[in-house]
């Protein structure tokens, strides 16, 4: 047994951005436990003042390479809830549906490209194509799907094209719906082959009390728009996402952290779920059943299994969403924008949890005031207090460097950082 | 190893280089890019041995002959890595709009105060940042993927030319050739802004095609008539103001803009 050990991860690998982990115990004490977030700024919210309103789901799109998707929809709601511009039915269905796969592919990626490496002792999932080539494959068939309903919905599966304040460029042609119906419906089977598979992992046994943040379902699982709510029991409105994160400067990061009513919480898959578990589909609930997974869940390293339940959730709902917009007439893409002079706040759930855009216009519809909230700039306090309390419970048992490494960087993963992102 | 490194085809030895993928200031997704085309995913990774892919392995080396860098330069710890990187390979390949041009993240170079560009985000806290550079402003670059994002069509077709010594040919035409040869109506029709007439091909007019118009994120083709260009745009109603949004987007046509540039505050 090894009382003294220090853990100096720079940067943690298979995670998006640049973050450090340092740990240092010495005869059973804890030291230091610090997670810090060295990314470099891009500036965004200043970028974008003065410039006019259609620059803001292109240029905004760009804070992220795994939601771009997300980033666009949140982005282009804000401006919509500044200008008064509804959404049709269609418009939002077709918005659901894209970002249903997004979830899916975000997902598939973390789960099965990022994560499951450190259940199968590997470094990535490179060696893993030889020595577990079903499972890549069957991973990689799920994703290609996701991404091509994205391609033809958004335009592109990565940075999309056709999606625009007030509705789409163009719309997708029916027959490539139907198609996409046919492969969900397969692709069902593909989750719960992975399924099986991943309820053969040992998930670490470790446990933090604290809260969870995400849009509150008012008869859905909630992605797009909506009340905001606590597991501590706060609700407020969209509007009020300032109160609802208290954004804060820590020395030494150069993203932003939050709070809301203790020291930290968690948004993500895991928050949504405990936030909103009677409202998930019930082949999901299923899923979570099998993983003894139910609300509210407090184990962080549960994130992972919470993105699985998701990917079957956002997969059946996909297919209903389909059958409704076969059996509608389409209507026109997209509707007249006029900018206005005012402020538009949107909040989204993105997969890592949920995302603020807001920005205030002039009477010309330029922007004078931009703010972005990121899902992992929620998530940074609470990672920080899971690493000490991790840390602390460990030092205590006696864990080699390798062994403490490993579970810290599990850790960290975990909540999908997309530290770039959380910067931006 | 050595075994490893060899493929033949029809019985001549192949070339299998040892290729690392870095990001600096950026979103990461042209790297994604790379994982992003499932189908010939597992074709390119047997065409190339991948030593260094932070964003999805943990192993790392310093012994690769590709280099390929995502992301622009913002910081002087980036500017130490961006040295070693490029003493390291053989070859260095900026990959993507932020790497060959800035970006959108060069978007903050257009204000005349950057103290106030840190203030607006971080107020009176002290944050690290300099100007927004391109790799070659930094380092010298041998090859170019443009766009943002990279299409992973093209960056496959790169190292598959690398890997069987083949020369690389990048369009010297504008993506209208390729937006006419799709047989799309011109999206001056819809009334919507373009830089199509102007902006390197290769994309296969990847925004046209989706009725969104160009934002010139390749970069100017070859011996281009700017001047002509924004006179065609300002004939079909576009304020300068939209044509300086779409050109000023990702820095690819500073050096032909200025000094036109700078109308932030």
């Amino acid at each position: 047994m090894k009382k003294t050990c220090t853990v100096n991860i720079r940067p943690l690998t298979r995670v998006e951005g640049h973050g450090n982990i340092r740990i240092k115990i010495k005869n059973g004490k804890l030291q230091e436990a610090e997670w810090s977030v060295v990314e470099t700024p891009r500036f965004f919210e200043a970028i974008l003042r003065g410039k006019k309103w259609d620059n803001a789901p292109w240029i905004t799109g760009r804070i992220c390479g795994i939601c771009s998707i997300g980033h666009t929809l949140a982005s282009i709601r804000a401006v919509e809830n500044a200008f008064g511009i509804v959404p049709d039915e269609q418009t939002r269905k077709l918005r659901l549906l894209l970002k249903h796969m997004e979830t899916l592919q975000s997902h598939t990626l973390h789960l099965c490209f990022l994560v499951m490496p450190d259940f199968m002792n590997t470094g990535s999932v490179f060696p893993l194509i030889k020595s577990h080539g079903d499972v890549v494959l069957r991973a990689a068939k799920i994703k290609k799907l996701a991404n091509d309903v994205c391609d033809c919905i958004g335009g592109r599966r990565l940075h999309p094209t056709r999606t625009v304040v007030g509705g789409f460029t163009m719309l997708p042609e029916k027959r490539q719906l139907h198609e996409f119906s046919e492969r969900l419906k397969e692709i069902t089977e593909d989750l719960m082959i992975l399924s099986d598979l991943i309820r053969e992992f040992t998930l670490p046994d470790f446990e933090r009390e604290t809260e969870f943040v995400s849009l509150k379902g008012e008869n859905d699982y909630p992605f797009i728009g909506g009340d905001l709510v606590s597991s501590d029991g706060v609700h407020m409105k969209e509007q009020d996402y300032k109160k609802m994160t208290n954004e804060y400067i820590v020395k030494g990061s150069t993203s932003k952290w939050c709070r809301l009513s203790r020291g930290s919480f968690a948004v993500g898959a895991l928050a949504r779920l405990n936030n909103n578990f009677d409202f998930l589909n019930p082949a999901a609930r299923e899923v979570a059943a099998s993983f003894d997974l139910k609300p509210v869940n407090h184990n962080p390293f549960m994130n992972n299994i919470a993105q699985l339940v998701e990917c079957v959730h956002v997969v059946k709902e996909s297919v209903s969403l389909i059958d409704e917009l076969l059996d509608s007439e389409f209507g026109e893409p997209r509707q007249e924008v006029r900018p206005r002079k005012g402020v538009g706040i949107a909040a989204v759930e993105v997969p890592r949890g949920i995302l603020y855009h807001c920005y205030r216009f002039d009477d010309k519809g330029n922007i004078t005031k931009c703010d972005c909230v990121i899902p992992t700039g929620q998530n940074h306090a609470n990672i920080q207090h899971d690493l000490e309390a991790l840390a602390e419970e460990y030092a205590a048992k006696g864990k080699d460097d390798r062994e403490l490494e490993l579970l810290a960087a599990m850790l960290v993963r975990a909540y999908d950082p997309c530290i770039s992102c959380s910067v931006h | 190893m050595a075994e490893s490194r060899t493929r033949t085809y029809l019985g001549v030895p192949m070339y299998r280089p040892r290729v690392a993928f870095f990001e600096f200031s950026s979103c990461e997704g042209c790297q994604l890019q790379i994982l992003n085309n499932e189908s010939t995913l597992l074709d390119f990774l047997s065409l190339v041995e991948v030593v260094n892919f932070r964003e999805a392995m943990t192993e790392q080396s310093e012994d690769y002959e590709i280099a390929f860098v995502e992301g622009s330069i913002t910081r002087d710890d980036e500017i130490k890595r961006l040295k070693r990187i490029r003493k390291n390979a053989k070859t260095l390949v900026a990959m993507g709009s932020c790497a060959c041009f800035g970006g959108v993240n060069q978007l903050k170079n257009r204000f005349r105060n950057p103290a106030g560009v840190k203030r607006e985000v971080y107020g009176a806290h002290p944050v690290d940042s300099g100007p927004v550079r391109a790799v070659e402003d930094v380092v010298g670059v041998d090859l170019r993927i443009y766009g943002c994002p990279v299409s992973k069509d093209e960056v496959e077709k790169m190292v598959l030319h690398i890997a069987i010594g083949k020369s690389i040919v990048v369009p010297k035409y504008p993506v209208c050739m390729e937006c006419k040869r799709n047989e799309n109506i011109c999206l001056f029709e819809f009334g919507e802004p373009c830089l199509g007439p102007v902006t390197r091909a290769g994309c296969d007019s990847w925004c046209p095609s989706n009725r969104a118009g160009c934002w010139g994120c390749r970069g100017p083709a070859e011996d281009v008539n700017l001047r002509q260009m924004i006179r065609i745009m300002e004939e079909h109603g576009f304020s300068e103001e939209t044509i300086t949004d779409r050109l000023e987007c990702f820095g690819g046509f500073l050096s032909l803009m200025k000094p036109e540039r700078g109308k932030g505050g």
